[in-house]
């Protein structure tokens, strides 16, 4: 290595570090606000970490909120809308990917064409096709709605990702004595394992953090979720910082959880050897 | 082992036609050899024997039977793909099991098929890797294995050497003739390089714009090429091609080329006197002499040793020229060279580009 790579390898790593920072501070400053007791939370000043530590409000949001119910709502929510979008998206991506029919053209553009709208404009509409057919205020309700919404980008996504693999394993399993479906079972759907993770992943934080929906269709504890719940935290005179980050702290953990069991999908190069290249 | 008949067969995608009528007839055992520039359409006719693109018009029959309308699944064919299409997540066993697998074979039958098949392409070492722990040369093996081992009534190769370096080609070449000869398999072969072509067909057809140009033998088509372009595509160095007019004086034959020297031919032709031809001559015929009747001067432009032996590029006219020659004394040519065809080896070809026809009046070898 020569000086200029040195500097070079550096500059790339501060640059890495910092945006590194960046992006964690905020997760940094909620968990440091979720153990700050009370009483320092105003006192202290700007401090990087509180004199002393407490675990106060993380056993008051589990033992005296609605704090379980919402986050077993999100669970439900989150999971069902993840599972229903990426199977459906899997099977419109793989028909995008591989075949020629009519109006496959108008179809796509239809597809863009929703992820056009501010979804502002359509709470209304929505929230009016929902309440005869008893769907506000319910889980179903909201998996209905953001399955909706996240169906277009994952069938993109999946797209792409069949797109990646070679036409020719199919044919060679078709040869081999496969059917459509089994090549596709046995062939395509293993080495698509990362886009599958990657769209799982996606949808479910899409529906983990979906706030506008929520807040328009659920009214009540009962079917909040979580993003809905944060708000109880705010009440007309005050906002409860600790009791509010010690949830988010709480929130954070089964994304965490679910990223760290896809993680392993999202890696690339499973596909490395099938084709020269 | 089965026959394969090809009748009329057209395919059209949209709009554009890309096979415009092919017939053919494959033997029972036969090495056809498809060969053609890109675009010719010859992986098209391969992928529709395999089932994987539809028959626009024409009939499919494998064994006598019609397989227009059957699934790939259902025509018992085995294809190698040029870019292998290794199941990446499967080891080389199961690779090669997988047909067998899906058509639910017994394990014993399985494990002593792969076992056979990994013996004949000396794949054992590798059952248990995974595609991409192997090199282009042992994937290779691992696709012709997976072929193998269902013992398929036929064998499709769709350009299955052209990822490999010119080395490896060579030896993969070798044994898939050897395996040829071993299984006595009926094959289809389809490539764009001539040597293959020459090497391992038992028949070669030639296919040009959609077009069967030409069927026969390797040396059928070298020796007698039925129009220019057959003439051009089959040879390396290519074919040269002069442009002339023909000629009878004297009662003997011949060419007369733009700058006045007539081109004595081995025999009569059926053409009109005065008519537009174009004459032929491998690289390799043309004869390299002191000034002579007949004979002509060429301006050397580069000349290219290739250890066996060497080639000339030479400016005939203004319009380039090869000689192949095994004479190392061209090594040293000047910056000028004689040259003459011997009549024997010119091959004519009249204005339509087809081969010319000799006249019955005149024997010759033509």
């Amino acid at each position: 290595m020569n000086r200029y790579s040195i500097l070079g390898t550096a500059l790339h790593r501060l640059a890495i570090l910092c945006y590194m920072g960046f992006a964690l501070f905020p997760l940094f400053w909620l968990l440091k606000v979720s153990v700050t007791p009370n009483d320092l939370l105003y006192s202290e000043g700007v401090r990087m970490w509180p004199s002393r530590m407490s675990f106060e409000h993380f056993r008051f949001v589990l033992a005296h909120s609605a704090f379980p119910v919402f986050f077993r709502n999100s669970m439900i929510v989150a999971g069902a809308t993840a599972a229903i979008v990426t199977l459906l998206a899997s099977l419109s991506g793989y028909a995008l990917s591989r075949f020629t029919f009519r109006g496959k053209y108008w179809l796509v553009a239809l597809m863009l064409l929703t992820q056009m709208f501010p979804l502002v404009m359509l709470v209304a509409p929505i929230f009016k096709m929902l309440s005869p057919l008893g769907l506000t205020n319910s889980l179903t309700g909201l998996v209905v709605v953001y399955t909706a919404f996240n169906i277009p980008f994952a069938t993109f996504l999946m797209q792409s990702f069949f797109d990646g693999i070679p036409k020719e394993l199919e044919e060679a399993a078709k040869i081999d004595g496969a059917t459509q479906f089994m090549a596709f079972r046995q062939i395509i759907l293993p080495l698509t394992l990362p886009g599958i993770a990657a769209t799982l992943g996606f949808v479910f934080t899409a529906a983990w953090s979906e706030l506008l929906f929520a807040l328009m269709l659920i009214s009540g504890n009962s079917a909040a979720t979580f993003p809905v719940g944060l708000l109880t935290f705010v009440s007309k005179f005050s906002v409860d910082f600790g009791q509010m980050m010690a949830a988010g702290v709480l929130a954070l953990i089964p994304a965490c959880l679910f990223f760290l069991f896809i993680q392993r999908y999202l890696v690339q190069g499973l596909t490395a050897g099938a084709v020269k290249g | 082992m089965a026959s394969i008949d090809i009748r009329n067969v057209r395919k059209n995608f949209g709009i554009v036609s890309v096979l415009h009528g092919v017939d053919l007839a494959i033997e029972n055992g036969e090495f056809v050899v498809l060969v053609g520039p890109s675009g010719c359409g010859k992986s098209t006719l391969l992928r529709m024997i395999a089932g994987l693109e539809e028959v626009t018009e024409g009939e499919i029959r494998i064994d006598g039977t019609r397989v227009n309308e059957r699934a790939p699944k259902d025509r018992d064919i085995a294809m190698v793909f040029q870019s292998y299409a290794l199941y990446p997540h499967m080891n080389v066993a199961e690779n090669m099991s997988y047909g067998l697998r899906i058509r639910k074979a017994a394990s014993e039958k399985i494990a002593a098929a792969v076992g056979n098949a990994a013996r004949k392409l000396e794949l054992q070492p590798l059952l248990a890797r995974r595609p991409k722990a192997l090199s282009g040369g042992q994937r290779q093996r691992v696709a012709m294995g997976r072929a193998i081992v269902r013992q398929p009534k036929a064998f499709l190769f769709d350009e299955p050497l052209s990822n490999l370096d010119a080395r490896l080609r060579e030896q993969m070449r070798a044994e898939i003739k050897k395996l040829h000869r071993d299984l006595g398999a009926t094959s289809i072969y389809v490539t764009h390089d001539q040597i293959e072509a020459m090497t391992l067909a038992d028949r070669i057809v030639a296919m040009h714009e959609g077009v069967v140009q030409q069927v026969g033998s390797p040396l059928e088509l070298y020796d007698r090429p039925a129009n220019l372009f057959v003439a051009g595509f089959i040879g390396s160095p290519a074919m040269n091609f002069l442009l002339a007019r023909y000629e009878v004086s004297a009662g003997t034959a011949g060419a007369r080329l733009p700058d006045g020297t007539l081109i004595a031919l081995s025999s009569g032709y059926q053409l009109e006197e005065g008519a537009a031809v174009t004459l032929g001559i491998r690289p390799e015929h043309v004869e390299m002499s002191p000034a002579s009747e007949g004979s002509l001067r060429a301006a050397v432009d580069l000349i290219e040793p290739t250890g066996f032996g060497i080639i000339l590029h030479l400016g005939l006219h203004g319009l380039p020229f090869n000689v192949f020659t095994l004479d190392r004394a061209a090594l040293t040519a000047g910056p000028t060279v004689t040259v003459t065809f011997p009549p024997q080896h010119l091959h004519l070809f009249d204005e339509t580009g087809k081969r010319a026809l000799t006249s019955s009046l005149q024997q010759g070898k033509n």
